[in-house]
């Protein structure tokens, strides 16, 4: 069907207000939705509850609330929870399990004729890896290839809401600093909202602390100064 | 349906029994995210009748047979509390129970994107507290702000509400006594946006002309109910908004 752009086209929501699934966007053919937004006829419609980001011409809803939904080129962290033939099925926080075929376990070349699985992953190993390909029925395939994947030995990890992933992380990644400095433990973190940390374990219950703080207080100002407090500022 | 014993008159003076206008809901009050354990989940009271809803998944399907490979497998199940009712309901699911969950599941699927989540299942649980009637138009309504709640994708959030007539009068969101003693009951589940209908029963005898009258009335009310959903849902959210 072509539509033809007889409406006047604007914007009836405001940048960064709520949203609820159903509420209306914009009105015209000159804006185009992203994220969870989607088009009925010459309008826009809000799919899920969250906060409107308008840039230019796009219109894009950002969810405030849910499970953590695969997307190619996420780093996540995930937990190997049976081995097959080729490969195994992992534990990615998501609604279905994901795949690690043997010949992505490693950075460096595999052959399969000779590789063992159990060379590599075990059942009960962390790994953070890469969402490799999603298909169209929902198959999710997950790599090691790529230099900032690898097997995490040791540690422990807690998950927290993924849509509270970047307040962990900090503008720039300011957050995410301030908890290594302070708690001089290693710090993982998966966009599938899983963190794993590696350190004193006085410390890593500090820092589970930490992390619950800023997912339930994700929303207020001054948090950078109140995590530094509970981590110990004075050092 | 008309039940004996019931009042003389339900409706005095152009008014209900409990004071109501002809075409005013009872009041109602909407709380969102109170399972913590749930993904969503929702408390509502509409009068006296009071339904808790929650939503897991979208999860792995179980048994792995229901598996659909191009859209999400969504179930419903609705129960009444044993202590719902004036005398003890007798718990676990019945061909009453089956039923309403059965439509509850076909009103809420004409809103949800199941198509996002290839083969995943949602699933909707819905247990009623009080009844008092319109226990299935509640729980369609709360049903729907525990699956925004859960942030799972809806083209709309639909909403329930009941029509029916009582001494020969056409009325809005029936109460207990008008559900007993009146003359018809008409359950609708309506999508606010669109005003289509993905739920329409009905109990007891109407004329062509009281049907459209109940249909006008009931979209009427579906934008006052989706107000109460949008609000209790911002009021989660309400924090973060004055940020």
């Amino acid at each position: 069907m072509i539509l033809e752009n007889k409406m006047t086209n604007k914007v009836i929501v405001k940048d960064r207000e709520i949203v609820i699934p159903g509420d209306i966007l914009a009105e015209g053919l000159d804006y185009l939705p992203s994220g969870r937004a989607f088009r009925d006829k010459d309008k826009l419609y809000a799919s899920s509850m969250g906060l409107v980001n308008i840039k230019g011409r796009v219109i894009k809803v950002i969810p405030l609330a849910g499970k953590y939904l695969p997307a190619e080129m996420d780093a996540v962290i995930g937990t190997i929870v049976s081995t097959g033939k080729h490969g195994w099925q992992v534990n990615i926080n998501a609604p279905t399990k994901a795949d690690l075929n043997i010949l992505d376990a490693s950075n460096s070349y595999i052959d399969k004729r000779r590789a063992k699985p159990s060379d590599f992953f075990q059942k009960g190993d962390i790994a953070f890896a890469g969402v490799d390909k999603i298909s169209e029925n929902g198959y999710v395939s997950i790599t090691m290839k790529g230099g900032m994947y690898k097997k995490l030995i040791g540690g422990v990890t807690i998950s927290i809401s993924p849509t509270k992933i970047p307040r962990v992380i900090g503008k720039q990644g300011s957050m995410i600093k301030t908890l290594k400095d302070k708690s001089k433990c290693d710090i993982l973190v998966g966009q599938n909202g899983i963190v794993w940390m590696k350190g004193e374990p006085e410390m890593l219950f500090k820092l589970t602390k930490a992390i619950k703080l800023i997912e339930k207080e994700s929303h207020t100002s001054g948090l950078t100064e109140r995590i530094t407090k509970l981590l110990g500022g004075k050092k | 349906m008309g039940g004996t014993g019931g009042p003389d008159k339900l409706i005095v003076n152009g008014k209900r029994l409990d004071s109501r206008k002809l075409d005013e809901l009872r009041p109602l009050t909407i709380k969102a995210g109170t399972i913590p354990n749930a993904e969503g989940s929702c408390e509502l009271q509409m009068g006296e009748t009071k339904v808790i809803a929650a939503v897991y998944g979208p999860k792995e399907v179980l048994p792995r047979h229901l598996e659909e490979s191009d859209r999400a497998y969504l179930s419903a199940y609705y129960d009444m509390a044993a202590f719902s009712t004036t005398d003890r309901c007798r718990p676990g699911p019945d061909r009453r129970s089956k039923e309403i969950a059965k439509v509850m599941r076909d009103a809420l699927a004409a809103s949800i994107i199941l198509e996002k989540y290839p083969r995943t299942s949602i699933a909707v649980y819905v247990e009623v507290i009080n009844a008092n009637a319109g226990t299935r138009c509640a729980a369609i309504t709360a049903a729907a702000v525990a699956l925004a709640d859960a942030g799972i994708e809806m083209r709309d959030m639909p909403i329930g509400v009941a029509g029916g007539k009582a001494d020969d009068t056409v009325i809005l969101d029936l109460d207990n006594q008008e559900d007993n003693f009146g003359q018809a009951d008409v359950p609708l589940a309506i999508l606010p946006r669109t005003k289509e209908i993905s739920l329409l029963q009905m109990d007891g005898h109407l004329t062509k002309d009281e049907i459209k009258t109940i249909f006008s009335m009931c979209s009427k009310a579906s934008d006052n109910i989706q107000k109460a959903q949008k609000e209790a849902l911002l009021a989660k959210y309400g924090r973060e908004k004055n940020e």
